[in-house]
């Protein structure tokens, strides 16, 4: 119920839920509420995103307890709208299930809808916690498994931390070059 | 007002256009201060990481604006630290080019041809250098594959890189690490140094103003060097001339600020922006075709799954860099990498009926983001974009400590516009779906509009006074002893990466500078040699400039 759910946990439940419909991941417990539970492996919530919307850096922080709050007013109108019964025992958006969480976001992120910019905000702070890991150092996100730099195979570091591929070209031409480069090697 | 510093020449930004300026100017004998907003890092402060606060943010500039996002340098050395390097000249028909002005873009004086020389001091300066097929990342040698099988042609790129000192890291984006980008860090910059010219970092210029001699008074906010929204200080220095090259996304905001105490701004000041016409689409590629299909595979037997690989774009394709065909539908095609986070968000899910940019099928496709190829569309844009009013202060409302701002560029993307990204998604297609090699998708403008990391033209030379802010000396009209040598300058599109022109263009400019700072009281000569010694490409130019400098 939420007058009985502490409204911070709404808060984080509701945007969890958001992060979750953007790049989907799988129940980190059973009964995991905000993570819908769509895809297999772990999605921007197992991978931080609601660490990367509070930093400090990222300048979203201020913002964020309004934004869970309209995001569950959306949720609400368009329940409403849908005909769509709210479960009460948690906040609206995570009431929604995933094909409809995927449909108000469609909505909310729309070329027209006057809060787009928040919301595409808040989807792009979940894509870079997703694949690049930008609360923290990529070293570290690798070496702890981290579910999204993990999923795109991001290949690990030599043992001192910096990338370098000893094994990188397949040596040989592969194409006509065109037939009016100038000496200099560009177009004419 | 305390009194003010004073100089004989100020750069606004040490980017390209800026550092070019500073190195000529200080060689010959001028007093210059360099303005830079970003902070000065070198070598081993580049780091691989994408965490907030790391070089990929400290030195990144991400302006969202409506309709285009604009991705620039924020640091000493401006874009050349972050850009990827590759540095073709510009076809022949681009300084041809009308844009819908009914006359010549390109001031008259100006040609592939005549610019030919200076391009040449580019080429000496950084060194910019041939690559060959051995040195070609596996992205690239793809790429150059799917063209061949296609029937279409495709060249390694000419590029400001020490190939010896290359790790095929791709961590380009956040400066590079080892030294092998041949960034102005190593030539220019320190150059410029060793004759008496300061830098000094995150100091933000934001508006200029006259001094009683005729000069100009420039303004500028110092920055908190880890959160840019601070500022911890400001300033004023007096210089007989300015040199503003800010870059395209940021140099006509200034001069618009100024307005109030300059007097107004010719009419193309923040007007006729273009994005080069950019483009891009993702293939996600069958390992099995690229075996089967194109016999590739690596030393390892694996075919591909090589995009985190590499050094940015390799290899291009100008088959439709053919001057007899239409304008707006000539462009080039080059393989790209970008890293996750940029890279992928935009990415869209093929053939989907749900969400494309996002949601369960968007992770699905992340899980081969190996087998992903980015192709990078250079295409002839219209020239739509302008600027609206002036944030408080530098060219963004900044949203986040570091990289992040909302800003004032307006950007509707016309009909030729339009044609020619399609044109170029149809050839993309057309070229890397052949025998199910990949699926080719291109990015959404559905979420931040259109991108560009080479921004240009919003305040650009020309020879017609309504529909350019500069003459051809890059002066800005109406405010003698003010010139702009950055990518604002470069009059439109040019189908191609834009660092190697705005550097020669720069290098074309500063003859005329020298002579108007010594116009200005200031005793500076011309000639300077390349920043390493080099006099073959200077030998070559004195000639042509002998008449301008009274010689
Ligand atoms: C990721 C990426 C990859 C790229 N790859 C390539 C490539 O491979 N080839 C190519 O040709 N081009 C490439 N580019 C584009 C290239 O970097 C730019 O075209 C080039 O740097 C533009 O030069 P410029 O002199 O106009 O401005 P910049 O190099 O952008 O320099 C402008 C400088 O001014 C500073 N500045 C801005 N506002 C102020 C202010 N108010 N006060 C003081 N300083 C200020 C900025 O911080 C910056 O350092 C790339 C760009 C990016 C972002």
């Amino acid at each position: 119920m939420p007058g009985e759910m502490d409204a911070d946990q709404a808060r984080t439940m509701a945007l969890e839920a958001y992060a979750d419909t953007i790049l989907p991941g799988e129940k980190r417990w059973p009964g995991d509420r905000a993570v819908a539970g769509v895809s297999q492996g772990g999605g921007a919530v197992a991978s931080g995103a609601l660490e990367v919307l509070r930093s400090a850096e990222g300048g979203m922080a201020p913002a964020l307890d309004a934004l869970a709050d309209a995001l569950n007013e959306h949720a609400r109108q368009y329940a409403a709208e849908a005909g769509i019964e709210l479960d009460h025992d948690v906040p609206p958006f995570v009431s929604l299930d995933y094909p409809n969480r995927v449909r108000l976001v469609q909505r909310l992120t729309g070329r027209t809808h006057p809060e787009r910019e928040a919301w595409i905000s808040v989807a792009m702070f979940s894509t870079i916690a997703f694949d690049a890991a930008a609360h923290t150092h990529t070293v570290e996100a690798l070496a702890a498994g981290h579910p999204g730099l993990t999923t795109i195979g991001f290949r690990p570091p030599d043992s001192d931390g910096l990338w370098r591929f000893d094994s990188y070209s397949y040596g040989r031409q592969l194409a006509r070059p065109h037939p009016h480069t100038t000496p200099s090697g560009s177009p004419a | 007002m305390t009194s003010s510093e004073s100089t004989d020449v100020l750069v606004v930004g040490s980017g390209f256009g800026g550092a070019i300026a500073a190195y000529h100017l200080a060689a010959g004998g001028a007093r210059v201060v360099v303005l830079e907003r970003g902070p000065w890092l070198n070598g081993e402060d580049f780091q691989h990481d994408f965490n907030f606060g790391a070089s990929s943010t400290r030195i990144f500039d991400f302006v969202i604006g409506d309709g285009m996002s604009v991705l620039s340098g924020n640091c000493v050395g401006g874009g050349s630290v972050v850009y990827f390097a590759a540095m073709p000249r510009a076809p022949r028909f681009v300084f041809e080019r009308t844009g819908g002005l009914g006359r010549r873009m390109w001031p008259a004086a100006i040609s592939r041809e005549s610019l030919e020389p200076w391009y040449d001091r580019v080429a000496e300066a950084l060194p910019v250098t041939r690559q060959t097929w051995d040195t070609v990342p596996f992205a690239g040698g793809l790429f150059g594959a799917v063209c061949d099988h296609a029937g279409r042609t495709a060249n390694p790129v000419p590029v400001a890189l020490d190939q010896a000192r290359c790790t095929n890291c791709n961590w380009m984006m956040s400066g590079c690490r080892f030294d092998a980008k041949r960034s102005l860090l190593l030539n220019y910059l320190p150059a410029a140094l060793s004759y008496g010219a300061q830098i000094r970092p995150l100091h933000e210029v934001q508006h200029l103003s006259r001094t009683e001699d005729g000069g100009y008074r420039v303004h500028y906010s110092v920055l908190d060097d880890v959160d840019y929204r601070v500022q911890v200080d400001s300033g004023t220095i007096d210089a007989k001339l300015v040199v503003l090259a800010a870059g395209a996304g940021a140099t006509p905001v200034i001069l618009q600020r100024s307005e109030p105490t300059l007097g107004p701004m010719p009419n193309a000041v923040g007007r006729y922006f273009s994005g080069n016409g950019e483009r891009l689409n993702t293939a996600i590629f069958d390992e099995d075709r690229i075996r089967d299909v194109l016999g590739l595979s690596r030393p390892d037997g694996v075919p591909y799954q090589a995009y985190q690989i590499g050094k940015g774009p390799c290899v291009a394709s100008w088959d439709r860099l053919d001057g007899s065909l239409p304008e707006y539908e000539r462009f080039s095609l080059e393989q790209l990498y970008f890293p996750p986070g940029f890279g992928t968000i935009l990415a869209q899910v093929p053939d989907t009926v749900g969400p494309t940019w996002f949601g369960a099928e968007k992770k699905e496709i992340l899980r081969s983001w190996q087998s992903w190829l980015t192709i990078f569309t250079m295409s002839e844009d219209d020239n739509e974009g302008v600027f609206g009013p002036p944030p408080e202060t530098g060219n963004a409302i900044r949203l986040s400590q570091q990289m992040l701002g909302r800003g004032p560029l307006r950007y509707d993307p016309t009909e030729n516009t339009r044609r020619g990204w399609a044109l170029s998604d149809a050839e993309v297609r057309d070229i890397l779906e052949r025998d199910g090699l990949s699926r080719v998708m291109p990015w959404t403008n559905d979420v931040v509009g259109a991108y560009t990391v080479h921004p240009l033209a919003s305040c650009r030379i020309g020879d017609d006074p309504r529909t350019s802010a500069l003459d051809d000396r890059h002066e800005l009209r109406d405010h003698p002893g003010i010139f702009v040598t950055d990518g604002s300058a470069v009059p439109g599109a040019l189908t191609v990466n834009p660092a190697m022109t705005i550097a020669a263009l720069a290098e074309r400019a500063v003859p005329g500078i020298v002579r108007a700072a010594r116009e200005r009281g200031v005793d500076v000569t011309y000639g300077a040699p390349a920043p390493d010694g080099g006099t073959s490409s200077r030998d070559a130019v004195l000639p042509l400039v002998s008449g301008l400098l009274g010689r």
